[in-house]
């Protein structure tokens, strides 16, 4: 057996104690009828082999490239303590803590995980971990309407397309409609929530709004009016969702302070690598009247009978196991490893050190920012921005192509990122970090030059090997 | 005083002292690298975070951790979870840098090894399954429930069946079933077990109609039996004109033995962290992926992974598939976490899959008869079982007033973590009991010895049960206030101190 | 023993009527089965209620139960006390513990409930 311990001596044990010849008696009452025939599987391969293959395939995977990626999932330093404490037996092959009084371990670091989140949110209310951004989002927009009992919600278009495609998979199986606000065209505040039209879609007392939700940053990279979109949406009678970037709260204006009643986001910046989809960390957070609408385990601080501090999973009624039909969520398995790396990562750098990986990011934006202006491609909007931003690059697409040839992963095509927008069609997204070197920013900038000026077509070879 | 009582720790925020934090992980910003930013758009002041040196930090996870147990601590025999041994090369395996460090937009061209790993995992759990594709999407077996469930609503739709608002689930199904059923617009319908603990059929039978859309059916059953009306079961629900979901939970049970999709069923998720050994990470990630047949490819979430004729591979393009129920969460799942279960798939191949389910069903048979032969646990369920067995201290609390919630605590003292209990709820004191494939026959017998001590303790010095744990770090918590008075955050006592223990 | 001034219902609601006035609660039975109340959802004043449809939740440490109403009427209050002190519905069910105050829409709804005695029987099969 590859990973069991039981020998054929054992098995003959076993056997004997129960009075049977063979493991086949025990699947006697599977029908004949669909008793499986042998599974058609590569053959099962030796550890070394095994290890060879998958270094094959990852080697076939191009993680080489200068790259300028972002649209929600950021490369950032990892510190080498976050990993080491993940590989914690004790840690990562525990179960969920149902077991308090074995799981303090558990219990006490996604306790830390929900206050640090809480301090940068200034929500206090922090749930255990949600999937991922895109489905806290959805699930935020979900608890505005059993909060306030309407049946409608307002998403910006400055929210990432995956996280409004997923709440709109989430809506569907519900009697919930959302409109989403569109984003102002031209002008200052090109790029971001069109205000006046949010106005125009809250006044409707046939179908009053139970959430507006926005990002900060949102999706463009841009600085929305928050404020001033909370306003709107409280002086109407609806809650506001915040979907934030966690790096970003070490440096900018928090949720709470913009009066937002949830905030939900994607956790993957706080030390969690791109693994290109997942595991990631959905952030949800709110204000405390609102707990008993907040999907997912929440874990609360408590006595023992000794009188000692302890930790336990509370307000579980909430929970699916035992509201079955009547939970807000069907969530049990969430991401609580993510949230242990988030929590190291955040207790790694310390505010200063997260304020310092934001800060840098932006200073880095700026510089990327001048030298692609000055290859020729300048910002597509005027606005402020933290660390990312679109570039205006006429067949944005072809020009990621031929870059991308050159070694460099020049951000998203906007019109990838959200398809079937005309406007967005001469559009590249893209981010700096502090992982972002001067080197990168003179390739990427010196190849755009490079590119702007030539005639389009795709070159021969391999990705990187493009002429210099 | 108590065993490890020194190793209780203190929170971050008391370890946290000003200007203790690792000064210099990352190069220092310009001082002006945020002027350009609205000063109403940032943060008045810092947040107030914790500031800790790392040997410290260290000291905290690390003392932390030895409160905890997992799998790689001792027995934890979990019923419904498959807690058995996470493989150490999967977790290699998912720190490669050429899988970690893939940005999940990167062009296809740039991930083709993680597509290939993508694809080889679609297929093999089909093959598994019987089933005719795979979305690798659904971040945890809910979610995979909630996709499937959303695939049903999307077929009946599609067919101009939109009548069909009800779903039939046992009542000994997991509380995610019935969540989930309400949360993608569907009403629950439950239906009682038969005495034997199978599926009542007849109940089945009365309940299909025109308004049923589906089937919910954990196979083998919460209670560890595999379903033996399964095929009249599964023709009477297709005959309705409805459709058969199967929770995957126990796959572990039916390696090799039974394939769900070629049984009949139309659509099931998988628990790549029960079955396929990842790991459960004190509450997840996980993954569950969702196998369907052919009448349900055409709504799977996008986007699948796809081979294209010069062998290369590439994701969906959106609008490809246009009948699509579009997309349960960001990306294309939790990539780490399939990169394990297929390192664990590879490992075994189809001979070793299914000596997996042949030991876990024949651990589970034996740990039972031991506790069958004493009789000090009543096992209500005629055997054999499956991959785990209910256990029930109904009697034992008749006898003793001690309770199942008790005995469980009373295991910790003996070195155990306890089973699953109060569940499923149609079992009274219900212990269900899943020793899985990766315990050695000695375990299993040591487990037996103490969970038939503490059946003896009961009885002669029962307060030594009820006020279990004593050696654990903690005792019994006071689990009423923490709902009543909710500290869901630290905060420090004086405000003016955020860096102070409250 | 349980109180012999009060009826009650199949789903362990108590109902005591006082002039036009009916004050609703859960017996002890329910509170024990429940465990440890934390916390009582109840509905507004002004919601009119119908006979045993439900007004609320209430939500132990480990469980849940709907509340029904045992008779219908217009909600005058909720117990304001459950809101801090949810335990007191375990510690005194049919006094401090009480939970709503309905005005009452139709008094002979009253005579539909179970007596002291039947709800006693009731609990003894349970």
């Amino acid at each position: 057996m590859v990973y069991g311990p039981h020998t054929p001596d054992d098995r003959s044990r076993m056997l004997d104690a129960l009075g049977i010849g063979s493991v086949d008696e025990l699947f006697d009452v599977i029908p004949p009828a669909v008793r499986a025939g042998p599974m058609h599987l590569p053959p099962g391969l030796t550890e070394l082999d095994l290890m060879a293959r998958l270094r094959t395939l990852s080697g076939h995977n191009r993680v080489d490239l200068a790259s300028f990626l972002g649209a929600g999932i950021y490369r950032h330093h990892i510190p080498p303590v976050v990993d080491q404490i993940l590989l914690r037996g004790e840690f990562y092959t525990a179960y969920t803590p149902y077991q308090p009084e074995i799981s303090q371990g558990t219990l006490q670091t996604i306790y830390e995980y929900q206050s640090l989140l809480a301090e940068l949110t200034g929500l206090g209310v922090v749930s255990a971990s949600h999937y991922d951004g895109a489905t806290a989002t959805a699930e935020a927009a979900l608890m505005t309407c059993r909060a306030t009992r309407r049946e409608r919600v307002l998403v910006s278009r400055g929210v990432h397309p995956q996280s409004r495609q997923t709440l709109a998979t989430y809506f569907a199986g519900t009697n919930l409609t959302f409109d989403e606000v569109p984003l102002v065209h031209e002008g200052p505040a090109a790029g971001t929530t069109d205000l006046a039209a949010l106005g125009r879609l809250l006044d409707d007392p046939e179908r009053p709004v139970a959430g507006v939700v926005a990002a900060q940053p949102n999706v463009l990279g841009l600085l929305e009016p928050m404020g001033q979109i909370g306003q709107l949406a409280h002086a109407a009678g609806a809650l506001f969702v915040a979907v934030v970037e966690p790096v970003s709260l070490a440096v900018l204006a928090p949720p709470a302070a913009y009066e937002a009643d949830i905030a939900a986001g994607e956790g993957q910046p706080l030390g969690i690598p791109p693994q290109y989809g997942g595991p990631y960390l959905g952030i949800l957070a709110c204000r405390d009247p609102l707990i008993r609408q907040i999907p997912g385990r929440l874990i609360g601080m408590t006595s023992d009978a000794d009188g000692r501090r302890a930790y336990v999973m509370t307000m579980r009624a909430r929970e699916q196991d035992i509201r079955r039909e009547k939970a807000a969520s069907n969530i049990c398995t969430n991401q609580a490893l993510c949230a242990l790396a988030a929590a190291v990562y955040v207790a790694a750098l310390g505010p200063g050190g997260l304020r310092d990986v934001a800060a840098t990011g932006a200073a880095r934006a700026t510089e990327l920012a001048a030298a692609l202006a000055d290859a020729g491609a300048p910002r597509l909007h005027p606005g402020p921005y933290l660390n990312e931003f679109a570039i205006r690059v006429p067949d944005a697409v072809a020009v990621h192509r031929r870059l991308l040839h050159r070694g460099i992963l020049a951000g998203i095509p906007l019109a990838e990122l959200e398809p079937g927008v005309p406007a967005l069609a001469d559009g590249l997204l893209v981010c700096a970090t502090e992982c972002t070197t001067a080197e990168e920013i003179e390739l990427f900038a010196w190849a755009l030059r490079d590119e702007l000026g030539s005639r389009p077509g795709v070159p021969a070879g391999a990705i990187g090997e493009g002429s210099r | 005083m108590s065993v490890t009582g020194p190793k209780l720790q203190p929170t971050l925020f008391e370890l946290s002292g000003p200007g203790r934090a690792a000064g210099r992980r990352i190069p220092q910003p310009p001082a002006d690298a945020l002027d350009r930013l609205p000063a109403d758009a940032l943060r008045a002041t810092l947040p107030a975070l914790p500031e800790i040196d790392e040997a410290s930090l260290v000291r905290h996870y690390v003392n932390l951790s030895q409160l905890n147990w997992g799998v790689d601590t001792g027995f934890y025999p979990l019923g419904s979870c498959t807690m058995k041994y996470n493989p150490k090369v999967n977790e290699w395996a998912a720190r490669l840098p050429g899988f970690a460090g893939l940005h999940p937009f990167a062009p296809d061209e740039t991930a083709q090894g993680t597509l290939e790993l993508l694809w080889e995992l679609e297929r093999d759990l089909a093959e598994i399954s019987g089933m005719d594709a795979v979305t690798l999407q659904p971040a945890a077996g809910a979610q995979g429930e909630l996709t499937g469930i959303l695939l049903v609503r999307a077929y009946h739709r599609a067919r101009g069946d939109p009548e069909r608002t009800e779903i039939l689930i046992p009542d000994s199904a997991h509380g995610t079933n019935p969540a989930t059923a309400s949360m993608a617009g569907f009403r629950t319908v439950n239906i009682s077990s038969a005495p034997d603990g199978g599926v009542d059929l007849e109940a089945f039978r009365a309940a299909l109609g025109p308004r049923t859309a589906a089937i919910m059916i954990t196979n083998p059953s919460t209670l560890g039996l595999f379903e033996r009306h399964i095929v009249e079961l599964l023709e009477m629900v297709h005959a309705a004109g409805a459709l058969a979901y199967m929770d995957g939970a126990n796959l572990n049970a039916i390696l090799g033995r039974f394939r769900p999709g070629a049984a009949g069923f139309d659509v099931m998720h998988f628990n790549v962290h029960k079955t396929f050994a990842t790991p459960h990470g004190g509450g997840g990630p996980g993954a569950g992926p969702v196998g369907v047949r052919r009448p349900l490819v055409p709504f799977l979430p996008a986007p699948l992974v796809l081979r294209e004729p010069d062998g290369t591979f590439r994701l969906e393009r959106p609008g490809e598939r246009p009948s699509s129920i579009g997309r349960m969460r960001g990306h294309v799942g939790n990539v780490g976490i399939l990169v394990r279960a297929w390192a664990y798939i590879r490992a075994h191949g189809a001979d070793g899959l299914r000596e997996v389910s042949d030991d876990a069903v024949l651990a589970a048979n034996y740990l039972r008869g031991r506790l069958e032969a004493d009789g000090a646990f009543e096992i209500p369920f005629a055997g054999p079982c499956a991959h785990e067995f209910i256990a029930s201290g109904a009697g034992l609390k008749r006898a003793t007033g001690v309770r199942t919630l008790d005995v469980a605590k009373r295991l910790i003292d003996k070195g155990y973590h306890p089973p699953t209990i109060y569940f499923p709820h149609t079992v009274d004191e219900a212990m269900l009991i899943e020793p899985t494939e990766t315990e050695r026959l000695e375990t299993l017998d040591a487990f037996a010895d103490a969970l038939l001590e503490i059946a003896r303790e009961a009885h002669e010095t029962p307060e030594l049960v009820t006020s279990a744990p004593h050696s654990a770090p903690v005792r019994r918590l006071d689990e009423a206030t923490a709902a009543r008075q909710p500290n869901l955050r630290w905060l420090p006592a004086d405000p003016a101190e955020p860096s102070r223990a409250g | 023993m349980i109180p012999s001034d009060l009826h009650y219902t199949k789903e362990h609601e108590w109902v005591r009527v006082e002039g036009g006035v009916a004050t609703v609660g859960i017996t002890q039975h329910a509170a024990d089965q429940l465990g440890d109340i934390v916390f009582v959802e109840l509905p507004e004043p002004g919601r009119k209620l119908e006979q045993f449809a439900t007004f609320g939740v209430v939500e132990s440490v480990k469980a849940v139960s709907d509340l029904f109403a045992p008779v219908a009427g217009e909600v005058l209050e909720g117990n304001p006390g459950l809101a801090t002190t949810p335990e007191v519905v375990n510690s005194d069910p049919y006094g401090a513990g009480w939970m709503l105050r309905i005005r009452l829409s139709d008094p002979a709804q009253v005579g539909q409930l179970l007596d002291p005695a039947a709800y006693e029987a009731l609990t003894a099969e349970g």
